[in-house]
């Protein structure tokens, strides 16, 4: 009865023990910086899909683009440097901080091939424009097209 | 009923006038028409299409190295620090020929010819050496394993092999160790409907000795210029038909 009696006290204690390991701070291990995407908020895929599946797309796209000359932009390489790093950050830079892709994959011990020829940040322009982004007068352009039309009568012959 | 046509029609008519006065007279029995039609960026290259170049070599000018540097700069060549200075990768190079019966000299550049049978995707064990459908020849450097049998089989020694790590390349040229790589026409800009970075440096030199354009379009200036003028394959023994042509030599 003696040995049930501590048993029962010891059960609950170990149980929390267990449960409180986990909860206690974030984790012994410190998880990956993910740095937050340099533009938009809304990623081509869901956030779970792309963790799981965006080298399948990279390495579809791959092909597409190459042999067919199929250049989309959803899942194309240049289009996730675009969104997700800066020119300023590049994938050999010492810094721990910076690119998005690296930082996951050196948490997770992933030696990917992509950073050996492509390149690792997207590139500004003369204008200091990133590729991709559109100039202030394309701005003002869309934006005055997307008002809706008034006078459209003005074209009669 | 008014008369008043609704502002979509006016606006064909204008487009098809425009049209129909848009040919343009280059030389005499060369006329130049429309661009042809871009291609959007899902749409596979189709065969429809064979890109092609037409080198003058009577206004290419000795010395003058304009489309080699525009080519390195567009698709970031010339970083390469620690290999022999023969080994560095050239995309495009100058060849002086010498007719030594009339000591003629000419200049012309050199590059991959886009060959219809090319002999480097003949002999890559890999597929990596490939001709798309529309003519440009391509190494796809996901699969090339560097062994640079292509190297050896081209007769126009247009490949070159990266034998360093590389950084800072550009986003639309990746390259790196252990790779074949050669002119690749500036596909990049052509996919977008642009032209290579040779032609338009050439251009702005004033000399305008290349013509870039669809060879299987009747109404483009290069098919028009072919069909008009003598133009000389390189090694036209070897019957590989380039893609790129020359007149004047």
């Amino acid at each position: 009865m003696k040995q049930l009696s501590i048993l029962s006290r010891l059960v609950p204690a170990l149980l929390v023990l267990l449960l409180a390991a986990p909860a206690s701070g974030d984790g012994r291990v410190p998880g990956p910086v993910v740095s937050p995407a340099v533009k938009g908020d809304q990623c081509v895929e869901d956030t779970d899909v792309m963790r799981r599946r965006h080298m399948d797309f990279l390495k579809h796209q791959r092909d597409e683009t190459m042999h067919r000359g199929i250049r989309t932009e959803q899942h194309s390489l240049k289009a996730c440097l675009t969104c997700h790093v800066t020119p300023e950050q590049a994938y050999h830079g010492d810094s721990q901080e910076g690119h998005f892709c690296k930082n996951c994959h050196e948490y997770a011990a992933v030696k990917i091939d992509c950073f050996e020829c492509h390149a690792t940040q997207p590139e500004r322009d003369q204008a200091g424009r990133v590729q991709g982004e559109l100039g202030e007068g394309a701005t003002r352009l869309l934006s005055h097209l997307a008002r809706p039309e008034t006078n459209e009568t003005g074209a009669s012959e | 009923m008014s008369e008043r046509k609704h502002p979509d029609s006016a606006r064909r008519e204008f487009l098809k006038k425009g049209a129909a006065t848009a040919g343009l007279a280059l030389a005499p029995g060369v006329m130049l028409y429309g661009v042809a039609q871009a291609r959007t960026a899902d749409e596979p290259v189709t065969s429809a299409v064979r890109w092609g170049m037409l080198i003058d070599t009577t206004r290419c000018a000795n010395g003058c190295d304009a489309c080699i540097r525009a080519c390195e700069a567009e698709q970031g060549l010339g970083d390469e620090t620690h290999g022999r200075a023969g080994q560095r990768t050239q995309y495009m190079r100058k060849v002086e020929l010498r007719n030594k019966a009339t000591g003629a000299i000419h200049s012309l550049p050199m590059m991959c010819q886009h060959c219809e049978n090319p002999p480097c995707a003949d002999v890559c064990p890999t597929g990596a050496s490939f001709k798309r459908a529309d003519g440009i020849v391509l190494v796809d450097r996901h699969i090339c394993i560097g062994c640079r049998y292509c190297m050896m089989a081209c007769p126009y020694k247009a490949r070159s092999f990266v034998h360093e790590t590389l950084t800072e390349q550009r986003p639309d040229n990746p390259r790196g160790k252990g790779c074949v790589e050669s002119c690749n026409m500036c596909v990049h800009r052509v996919d977008a409907g642009g032209t290579p970075a040779c032609v338009e440096a050439c251009a702005a030199e004033g000399k305008h000795a290349i013509v870039f354009g669809d060879l299987n379009d009747p109404s483009s200036e290069i098919a028009q210029r072919v069909k008009t003028y003598a133009s000389t394959q390189v090694r036209a023994d070897l019957g590989l038909n380039p893609g790129v042509r020359y007149t004047g030599i």
